[in-house]
């Protein structure tokens, strides 16, 4: 070897940072920021690794964003704060993005939703073509920002060939677009243009309501102590047994909707009542054992059991309903999986506070709706 | 006699949290102390002459939605933002306050409960500053601890930790500073507690159960006879007064109070919309404070009450504003305004600044035997989904004032 390429070799050897080294700081840094948790627990230590990795190169981006991966909430806002701190720092020294490793990242499925999308952000502060590039691929994304920017881009894509009489072409991009939506204010959209263009839809079966459930009820809640009365389907669900309810024996009886969204109410489908507890049951077949998310909307106060276990309750009534208004995970069996809802109304006389009604849906952690499927079906989610 | 307590008292105040509040500086929801008043401060009374704006240096667009106040710390300008179909996305903002340039931004996502009853948002709260570092605190009742270039400090996701900590109608309690603990009122009808957080670290020093009913008051400074500076929480139950570091209770009064407008003190009195309005004296040693007068017709509606001089002032359900004697709370004379308000009355030398939600401000002129509207100005509005809107307190400080609606952030002041 010419001696003046091993200059340039030992020079460059001691220019270069120790890769391997900073790698491993980062990856320390990235793993105690990962250790915060409830009530403040790991904040100092997290506070001072955000301090180091935000003073690191920008070549340790990638590395932090793909730290995403497992960290809880909290550990995501921190790791955030880093890597905004490192890019804005870059950005107003002049220097360039990874620009490569961002796109990769973006595109790798695997990776975190929340660190893919910073890593989107990030990039199309640098790239002017980036959001056109890549986000027509993300229709099916499991990030439901990315889904919903491409959603928006088909629906423009809709109202334009609409606009130029092309109404093939309109409702092939409203479709598409309602496979990716699960925000209601787009899906109200593309409903309203695809009604317009004769096109059947089903919301129902879109988002994944519950529809047809067993009822039994009233049990008493005067002076709201049925909250936290067990009443006894909560210790054994039998469909066939009689009750000492509210207002004398109860028995179970079957209640459906027809509701678009799901609705079941109560106070119009079976009785107004006041002061009062009702539960619900139903049963939703999953392919497969997985991690969903019950999405319930009520005025009420509610708890929810799946297969026996309670997975939440909320002792708060009549502020309001909304979709997807609570999300509360859970695990599903292969086969059949039995949901039981509590539903509690308050004995407040104003207008306002006559509403009874709930509307539950199964859906995946990023909100798409799921179907209920026994084992032998195939998944077509 | 009042005018001079109340210096005394701010002369002390300054003190309190181990930093000087900068000349300048608007720390807080309605101040430094909770006043929304800023003496020395000179505001112009118009800022449209016809269609034109004057008297506005800078304007800038904001990334989404907020009720919270800016605030003012070392000649910045901080604002909190909420953005995203579902309002999950969090934002702190930081303009040089001189020029309308924006510093820096950060975002957050939420890790609690973001929905909320449409005309408010995630970002309802206003931030508070020990001077050192910006606190923010959203309806999903995560708290975001930046200093003052935007470094995360710390971040805190109450909802995260008590899950039914929420209100399906959303948050607004703003959190304030005193001495080095941040105090967060996270009250609802579930979950419904306050805390104590250490400013360096965001750990909890108290956590105190509170009524269970939704409340969107604010915490608020009071410097009692012995010098110590407590914080007043309200709830529909009351006051509790408590020592910052240790959540300790020191004296309650027990006669219920409104959850959305919140109390006003002034030399060591504290003004409570109870039954109307009730000034509170808490006496030394004493678990109750003492009574000295009620007017039940002096209800505020969602405007906090204002106190300047020897008057309190009241805006009513119908726009009405009540100018009342702090000594008896006799109304003295009563004002029709161009309303509807959420935001709260502010205060700059002997004028009062009304901002109205359709962006119209009224300046009205006291010390006559009246007040006066001097000046009405209108901001234009932006257009955004759902209407742009201003329910935001408006902070002043060094002889400007700043005013944020769900869009914009704009400075008002005398532009030579």
């Amino acid at each position: 070897m010419p001696r003046s390429t091993i200059r340039v070799v030992l020079i460059a050897t001691l220019l270069i940072p120790p890769l391997h080294g900073i790698a491993a700081d980062t990856a320390t840094l990235v793993q105690t920021i990962k250790a915060v948790g409830r009530e403040g627990k790991g904040n100092r230590e997290a506070n001072q690794a955000v301090v180091e990795l935000s003073q690191q190169d920008v070549s340790v981006l990638p590395a932090v964003l793909m730290g995403f991966r497992d960290a809880n909430p909290l550990a995501g806002n921190y790791l955030r704060g880093a890597v905004e701190a490192i890019a804005d720092r870059t950005l107003k020294a002049g220097k360039p993005l990874p620009k490569e490793s961002l796109e990769k990242l973006i595109r790798d499925a695997e990776q975190d939703p929340r660190g893919r999308r910073l890593a989107y952000e990030l990039l199309v502060r640098v790239d002017d073509s980036a959001a056109d590039r890549i986000i027509p691929d993300l229709l099916l994304d499991p990030s439901p920002e990315f889904r919903r920017d491409a959603v928006a881009r088909l629906i423009v894509s809709g109202e334009k060939s609409l606009k130029d009489k092309a109404e093939d072409d309109a409702k092939a991009a409203f479709k598409k677009a309602l496979s990716g939506a699960t925000d209601d204010d787009q899906v109200k959209v593309i409903a309203k243009q695809l009604k317009g263009l004769k096109e059947e839809i089903d919301l129902q079966k879109h988002f994944g309501f519950l529809t047809s459930w067993r009822v039994v009820g009233p049990f008493d809640n005067e002076g709201l102590k049925g909250f936290d009365i067990a009443y006894p389907p909560e210790d054994k669900l039998d469909l066939a047994a009689k009750y000492e309810g509210q207002k004398g024996e109860v028995a179970w009886d079957k209640v459906a909707t027809d509701h678009e969204y799901g609705i079941v109410n109560i106070a119009k489908q079976i009785a107004p009542h006041k002061g009062a507890a009702m539960y619900l049951t139903t049963e939703f077949q999953s392919p497969a054992a997985r991690e969903v998310e019950f999405r319930l909307g009520t005025p009420n106060a509610w708890k929810i059991w799946v297969n026996g276990k309670l997975l939440f309750g909320r002792d708060e009534y009549h502020r309001g309903m909304a979709i997807d208004q609570y999300r509360v995970r859970g695990e599903l069996k292969p086969g059949a999986n039995t949901i039981l809802l509590k539903l509690c109304q308050n004995e407040q006389k104003d207008d306002w506070a006559q509403r009874y009604e709930f509307q539950l849906r199964v859906a995946d952690l990023s909100g798409l709706g799921l179907p209920s499927q026994p084992v032998q079906a195939t998944s077509q989610k | 006699m009042l005018f001079r307590l109340s210096i005394l008292t701010i002369a002390v105040g300054l003190l309190w949290n181990g930093t000087c509040h900068g000349f300048g500086d608007w720390r807080q929801f309605r101040g430094n102390w909770s006043s929304a008043v800023e003496l020395n401060a000179k505001l112009p009374t118009e800022w449209v002459d016809g269609d034109e704006p004057k008297n506005i240096p800078w304007k800038v667009a904001l990334p989404g939605r907020g009720l919270g106040s800016p605030i003012v710390v070392s000649e910045r300008v901080f604002v909190t933002c909420s953005s995203g179909f579902h309002q999950d996305r969090l934002h702190v903002l930081c303009f040089d306050a001189a020029k309308g340039k924006k510093l820096w931004e950060r975002q957050f996502w939420a890790t609690g409960r973001t929905m909320t009853h449409p005309k408010t948002c995630g970002a309802a709260s206003s931030p508070c500053s020990d001077g050192q570092r910006i606190f923010a605190l959203f309806s999903s009742n995560d708290i975001v601890c930046l200093d003052l270039d935007g470094n995360l400090q710390w971040f805190r996701g109450i909802s995260h930790d008590f899950p039914n900590c929420s209100n399906s109608l959303g948050m607004a309690s703003s959190p304030i500073v005193i001495g080095d603990t941040l105090i967060a009122q996270t009250e609802n009808d579930a979950d419904s507690f306050a805390s104590g957080l250490d400013v360096y670290t965001g750990e909890t020093r108290w956590k105190r159960t509170r009524p269970k009913r939704a409340n969107w008051t604010s915490p608020s400074p009071l410097t009692d006879g012995s010098g110590e500076v407590l914080a007043l929480l309200q709830a529909s139950a009351g006051i509790e007064a408590v020592r910052p570091q240790t959540g300790e209770v020191v004296w309650t009064y027990k006669s219920g109070a409104a959850t959305i407008p919140s109390l006003v003190v002034n030399s060591g009195v504290a003004y409570v919309p109870s039954n109307g309005l009730t000034a509170l004296r808490p006496e030394e040693g004493k678990s109750e404070p003492k009574q000295l007068w009620n007017a039940s017709k002096l209800g505020p509606a969602t405007p906090s009450p204002l106190v300047l001089g020897s008057k309190v002032y009241v805006v009513g359900g119908a726009g009405v504003l009540a100018c009342a004697s702090l000594a008896e709370g006799q109304t003295n004379w009563q004002l029709r305004l161009e309303g509807p308000f959420t935001a709260s009355p502010v205060a700059a030398g002997d004028r009062l600044y009304f901002v109205n939600e359709v962006g119209v401000c009224q300046v009205v002129q006291l010390g006559g035997e009246k007040g006066e509207v001097v000046g009405k100005s209108e901001l234009k509005l932006g257009k955004t989904e759902p209407a742009d809107i201003i329910q935001a307190t408006p902070a002043i400080s060094d002889h400007a004032l700043f005013i944020r609606s769900d869009a914009f952030l704009w400075k008002i002041a005398e532009m030579k």
